[in-house]
């Protein structure tokens, strides 16, 4: 296979790990909703423990986009 | 389309050599003295009155100081409040250099790795030698978990070892990644509206102002994060919860 081209199938393929964070970010969010709905009253308590595990769930997914870029960038 | 990537480029100002060190002032130094002498004015200028009623410019200062000192009471304890300058001062520089990076036309200096990478490893190693200071050679029994099968045990410690030893990349490659990821994707929308034009560029353009205000949220988000970090490295280091 042509060497470019092959580059430019892993990047893709390493760009996959978006599922991942994107299934995480979903998760997050929807168990907070689901959290906050029963007992709404605790809910504000949380947010910070929201927005970390979505930064935290966020950044697996760009792990992924970073390989790509040195998939693409630096070989 | 213009190429996203360059904005990252680095162009230098004034060259300098340090030791036969390249040390050139370039747009990325221009952006970390810009960060430095903003969050100083915000901090000394500010609070310059020590009014009983703040001002605006005071009350963001404290409001800044209340949030980082809750911050560190909550996840290192009240003797954790040592190390709160340091943190306050990690978490003052990456927000303000994830902000002024969103900034049309200028530079986010924590979209690269070296620059991240400087400040997490910083952290890491600080950490280990409070750590160290603080416990012995007891530091060590950080690394074994408590209550689990001692076959396991040879496994685990490996485990925690490595696990403990991707902290600074972790912790750099997340901020860099979130910065770099953003402004490129951002670029590669607003390259969108140029290349649709008048009549269809206004989907794009939407989607853009909705996304700036997210990268904004994030760039938020990931100075908290990286400061929040520190603070449980700090509390791991300190009191070794396991």
């Amino acid at each position: 296979m042509d060497p470019a081209a092959a580059k430019l199938i892993g990047a893709g393929l390493a760009s996959i790990a978006l599922v991942g964070a994107g299934i995480g970010i979903g998760t997050i969010f929807g168990n907070y909703l689901q959290g906050a709905l029963r007992n709404p009253s605790a809910a504000p308590g949380q947010f910070a423990n929201l927005l970390l595990g979505f930064a935290l769930a966020e950044a697996t997914g760009l792990f992924g986009l970073v390989i790509a870029l040195i998939i693409l960038f630096v070989f | 389309m213009p190429n996203p990537m360059h904005q990252f480029e680095i162009k230098r100002f004034i060259d300098l050599e340090f030791l036969g060190v390249d040390a050139s002032f370039t747009n990325a130094s221009l952006f970390m003295v810009i960060a430095i002498a903003s969050i100083s004015f915000m901090t000394i200028w500010g609070m310059r009155g020590r009014a009983l009623v703040p001002t605006r410019m005071q009350s963001l200062a404290e409001l800044s100081y209340e949030f980082v000192a809750n911050m560190v009471r909550d996840n290192v304890g009240t003797d954790g409040q040592k190390y709160f300058p340091i943190v306050f001062s990690l978490f003052m520089f990456v927000l303000f250099c994830n902000m002024l990076g969103m900034m049309p036309y200028s530079f986010t200096v924590t979209s690269h790795i070296i620059v991240t990478f400087a400040l997490a490893a910083l952290v890491f190693i600080g950490v280990t030698i409070i750590g160290f200071a603080t416990h012995g050679f007891g530091f060590f029994k950080f690394f074994v978990p408590s209550g689990v099968p001692v076959a396991l045990l040879p496994l685990l410690v490996v485990i925690e070892v490595i696990s403990y030893l991707t902290r600074p990349i972790s912790l750099s490659v997340r901020l860099f990644a979130n910065m770099m990821a953003g402004h490129t994707m951002l670029k590669v929308f607003g390259a969108f509206v140029v290349g649709l034009g008048v009549i269809g560029g206004w989907a794009p353009l939407a989607f853009m102002v909705a996304f700036t205000g997210l990268e904004i949220l994030v760039a938020f988000l990931q100075a908290y994060v990286f400061a929040i970090l520190t603070c449980i490295y700090l509390n791991d280091a300190l009191h070794m919860h396991h």
